[in-house]
C-alpha cells in the first residue's frame, strides 16, 4: 500500500514539475527569438541576485563573528530570529521595509527634516535591499555554523600559542570562511533568482524587471502567451541549473539548534574589538527588528477597524493553508517512508523530487497549470485549490529533508525490533513511527502552513476579485495606497503565519516522549 | 531442532560458513573474536539477514521467506530492545499482540511477567526512567510473555557491570526453564558462556564450529579459540 501511495505521489509531482514544463515548453513562442526585452530582465534578474547574494554574505562575516564571539543577554533570541525570515511572509517583510526606507517611510521623513532629499528605494536597490534583509539571516546562520564548528582545542592551541586576533584571522577563520562563503553565496543567489514577490512590489519598469515579474506581466497585460511561455522556459533552464548547484545546502534541519553555545575565546578582549562587535550586534538587530517593529506599531491602530472582507481572506488563506499542509503530508510521508526503508538509489529519486520541486518558480508552474487546465476548466474557480496544491508541493523538498532522515533514523534503531515483534503495516505507522517522528513532522508542517499562508505566488494570476486570499488582498492595498488598512493586514498576516507555524512545531514537542 | 544446512552468508568481503544442529531446549554459546561472523549468524536465523545458500530451518520448516516476527523464536538486541516512547508494561504488551490488542487475560499474562522479572511497580515506567538492568528485565519479560521455542541473545548484557550481568544472565536461565525453550546466546566473554551454555559453538575465520560441551571446550581450547583467549587464559580463573 505504500509503495502504491508513494508511486502516486511520485506522479503527481511529476505532472506538476515536468508537466507543467512540457506545457510550457509546447506554448513557447520562438517565431521572433528572444526579444530584446526577454534579455534586459534576464540580465535584470543576474544582476540583483549577484548584489543580493554578495552584500549578504560580506555582512555576514563580522554579524556571525560577533555572535560567536560574544555573550551578551538576548543572543539566542537574536539566534532565534535568524531562523525567522524563512516563515516570514515576503510581501510583510516588504511592508515593514517600505514603512522605514519607503517614499513616505521613517528614514524619509527624517532625511526630509534634515533637508535632504528622500532616498529612492524602488528598482534595483529596493530588490537587493528586501532580498538582504530576507538572506542575511541565513547567510550569517550559514557562516555562525562554520565558526562554531572550529574546535575548540585549535582555540586552545592559538591561546597558548600567544596568537592575536590577526593571527587567529589568517591561521583559523579564514580557511573556515574559503570553505563556507562560496556554498552560502551561492544559495542566497539561487534563492534570488526565482524570487517574485520582492520584484513584484519592489521592481518594476522596464529597467528593473526580472524574468518571474515579466511572465506576469505579458500574462495579465499583455496577454501574450507566446512570450509568456517563452519566458518561463527560460526562467525554468535557470531553476534546474540553480538547484542542482544548491540543493545541498539550502534549508537548515532545524532553526539553529546547537547555535548557542559560545565556545571560551581568549583572543579579541581588548577594547576596540568588544566595541566593534557591540556595534555590529546592534546594526544587525536594528537591521531585521525595526522592520518587524513598524509592522506592529504600523498594523495596531487600525486592525480594529479592518472591514470584514480582510478577516474573511485571512480565513481563506488559513483554510488554504491548512489544506496545503494536508496534502503535503499525503505527498510526503509515503515517499519518506519508502525511502527510508530501501536502499540508497530510492534516496537519490527523492533528492530529485526535491530537485524538480526546487527548480519549479512559482510563475512557471501557474502559467504550466493554466495552459494545462483551462481547455477544461474556469481557473480562477480553482485559484485556491490550485495554490493550496502549489504550496504542498513546493514545501515537499524541505518536508522530505526534515522527515526522511528522522525516518531513517528510527528505522536503523527500531526497525528490527519492529520486525521481530511483527509491528508491520498501520500498526508500524500508529505505533513507532507517528510517536517518534512528530517532531519532524510538527516542523515540516509549520513550515508548509507559514509558507503557504504567506504565498504571493500563483495567486497573483489567478486570484479572483470577490475571493482573494490574504497575501494578495495586502498586495491590492498597498496598490491602491489605503496604507493604514494595508498596515494592518500586514500584522494579521504576520500573526497568523507565526502562529500557523508556532501551533504545528509545538505540537509536534508537546509531551513528545523520547 | 534448528538447524543451520551448508548454510553461507557473505557480505562485500566478508563470508561465514555454518552446518551445525541444536536440539530443541538446549543452550548454546556463540563465541569468537569480534567481526567474526557471530552476530551475522545470529541476524540469519532471526530472518534479518539473507541466507546466500544452504539453509535454516527451525523445528522442522525451512524459514525461507519467513519474515522475522513470523520465525519462532524471540530475539533480545545489544541495545534498542524497547521502544523509549511506550511504557514497560507496553513494550511487553508487544510480545502478545503487535497492535496491543490485549485481552483481559492478556493484561494479566504481561502483569505477571513483569512481577516475575521483579519490575511490578515499574510498570508505567517508560525506559528513560529505568535503569540499564531494569531495562533488560523488560525485554526478558517480553520473552516470557512470547512464548516462543528459541530464544536469541545479542551479547544483550554488554553494557551492565559483572554484578548486574550474573543476575541477567540467571534470570534468563530462569525464562528458559518456565518456557521451555532453547538459548543461543552471541557474546565475547567465556564466563557468560561458561554460567549458562551447556555447549559453545567457535565462530572465527569465517567459519562456525560444531557445538562442543562448553567445559571441555574451556578446558582443552582449540587453536583458534586459544588465539582468542589469550595466553593468560585459565579455565575456572
Amino acid at each position: 500500500m505504500i509503495r502504491l501511495a508513494s508511486a502516486a505521489s511520485f506522479a503527481l509531482v511529476l505532472v506538476l514539475s515536468l508537466g507543467t514544463m512540457c506545457a510550457v515548453a509546447l506554448r513557447a513562442d520562438f517565431v521572433a527569438g528572444i526579444e530584446a526585452s526577454d534579455w534586459a530582465a534576464l540580465k535584470f534578474t543576474i544582476t540583483q541576485a549577484l548584489f543580493s547574494s554578495v552584500f549578504s554574505c560580506v555582512l555576514a562575516v563580522p554579524v556571525a563573528r560577533a555572535i560567536a564571539r560574544r555573550r551578551f543577554p538576548g543572543r539566542s533570541f537574536l539566534i532565534t530570529i535568524l531562523g525567522a525570515p524563512f516563515i516570514l511572509p515576503t510581501i510583510v517583510a516588504i511592508t515593514g521595509l517600505l514603512s522605514i526606507y519607503g517614499p513616505a517611510g521613517l528614514l524619509g521623513r527624517v532625511a526630509s527634516f534634515a533637508g535632504f532629499a528622500a532616498p529612492q528605494v524602488y528598482g534595483l536597490p529596493g530588490v537587493v535591499l528586501a532580498h538582504v534583509f530576507l538572506n542575511l539571516p541565513l547567510a550569517t546562520r550559514l557562516v555562525l555554523q562554520g565558526w562554531l564548528a572550529i574546535p575548540s582545542e585549535r582555540l586552545q592551541t592559538a591561546a597558548s600559542l600567544g596568537f592575536r586576533p590577526f593571527d587567529l584571522f589568517v591561521h583559523v577563520e579564514w580557511p573556515m570562511l574559503r570553505q563556507v562563503l562560496p556554498g552560502a553565496h551561492v544559495v542566497i543567489f539561487l534563492v534570488c533568482l526565482s524570487s517574485f514577490a520582492v520584484a513584484l512590489i519592489m521592481g518594476g519598469g522596464p529597467r528593473a524587471t526580472t524574468v518571474e515579474l515579466a511572465i506576469y506581466q505579458s500574462f495579465m497585460f499583455e496577454f501574450d502567451l507566446g512570450r509568456a511561455a517563452r519566458l518561463a522556459l527560460l526562467q525554468f533552464i535557470l531553476g534546474i541549473i540553480a538547484a542542482v548547484v544548491a540543493w545541498r545546502l539550502v534549508l537548515p534541519a532545524d532553526f539553529g539548534a546547537g547555535l548557542d553555545r559560545p565556545p571560551e575565546r581568549w583572543d579579541s578582549q581588548g577594547l576596540g574589538h568588544k566595541l566593534l562587535d557591540w556595534l555590529v550586534i546592534a546594526a544587525v538587530s536594528t537591521f531585521l527588528l525595526l522592520p518587524m517593529a513598524m509592522v506592529i506599531v504600523d498594523g495596531l491602530d487600525a486592525i480594529g477597524q479592518l472591514p470584514t472582507s480582510v478577516f474573511e481572506a485571512a480565513l481563506r488563506s488559513v483554510l488554504v493553508s491548512l489544506a496545503s499542509v494536508l496534502l503535503m503530508l499525503l505527498l510526503a510521508l509515503p515517499i519518506a517512508i519508502a525511502v527510508s526503508r530501501t536502499s540508497l538509489a530510492s534516496a537519490a529519486l527523492a533528492e530529485g523530487v526535491g530537485l524538480l520541486m526546487i527548480s519549479a518558480s512559482p510563475m512557471v508552474l501557474g502559467l504550466g497549470l493554466y495552459l494545462l487546465v483551462f481547455p477544461y476548466l474556469d481557473p480562477v474557480m480553482l485559484a485556491l485549490a490550485v495554490t493550496a496544491l502549489v504550496n504542498a508541493a513546493t514545501s515537499l523538498p524541505f518536508a522530505l529533508r526534515a522527515l526522511i532522515p528522522a525516518l531513517r533514523e528510527i528505522e536503523a534503531n527500531f526497525g528490527p525490533l519492529a520486525d521481530s515483534l511483527n509491528v508491520t503495516g498501520v500498526a508500524r505507522f500508529r505505533m513507532l513511527v507517528f510517536p517518534r517522528a512528530r517532531r519532524s513532522m510538527g516542523f515540516a508542517m509549520g513550515l508548509t502552513a507559514a509558507l503557504s499562508m504567506g504565498d504571493l505566488g500563483v495567486i497573483v494570476l489567478f486570484g479572483s476579485t470577490d475571493s482573494p486570499t490574504l497575501p494578495l488582498m495586502l498586495y491590492r492595498l498597498m496598490g491602491a495606497y489605503r496604507i493604514e488598512q494595508a498596515g494592518s493586514a500586514a500584522l494579521l498576516l504576520l500573526l497568523l503565519s507565526l502562529f500557523l507555524f508556532w501551533l504545528f512545531d509545538r505540537g509536534g514537542r508537546v509531551n513528545a516522549a523520547t | 531442532m534448528l538447524r543451520l544446512e551448508e548454510v553461507r552468508i557473505s557480505r562485500q568481503e566478508f563470508r561465514i560458513d555454518a552446518n551445525f544442529e541444536l536440539c530443541p531446549g538446549s543452550r548454546t554459546a556463540l563465541i569468537g573474536p569480534s567481526g567474526g561472523g557471530k552476530s551475522s549468524l545470529l541476524a540469519a536465523v532471526a530472518g534479518f539477514l539473507r541466507v546466500q545458500s544452504g539453509r535454516v530451518s527451525i523445528e522442522g520448516r525451512p524459514m525461507e521467506g519467513v519474515s522475522p516476527g513470523e520465525r519462532p523464536l524471540s530475539i533480545v538486541f545489544q541495545d534498542n530492545n524497547l521502544f523509549p516512547h511506550m511504557t514497560a508494561w507496553q513494550n511487553v504488551g508487544l510480545g502478545i499482540n503487535s497492535s496491543l490488542r490485549l485481552a483481559s487475560d492478556d493484561r494479566i499474562r504481561v502483569d505477571r511477567a513483569l512481577k516475575k522479572v521483579g519490575l511490578g511497580a515499574h510498570a508505567g515506567k517508560r525506559p528513560g526512567q529505568l535503569s540499564g538492568g531494569q531495562q533488560s528485565r523488560v525485554a526478558l519479560a517480553r520473552i516470557l510473555v512470547q512464548r516462543r521455542p528459541w530464544i536469541l541473545l545479542d551479547e544483550p548484557f554488554a553494557a551492565l557491570g559483572p554484578a548486574l550481568r550474573t543476575e541477567m544472565l540467571e534470570l534468563v536461565g530462569a525464562c528458559c526453564n518456565e518456557t521451555d525453550a532453547g538459548l543461543v546466546m552471541v557474546t565475547h566473554d567465556p564466563r557468560d558462556a561458561i554460567s549458562i551454555c551447556e555447549q559453545t559453538v567457535v565462530v572465527a575465520n569465517g567459519h562456525a564450529g560444531y557445538p562442543v560441551k562448553t567445559t571441555e571446550l574451556f578446558a582443552n581450547p582449540p587453536s583458534d579459540l586459544s588465539t582468542y583467549l589469550g595466553p593468560n587464559w585459565k579455565y575456572g580463573g
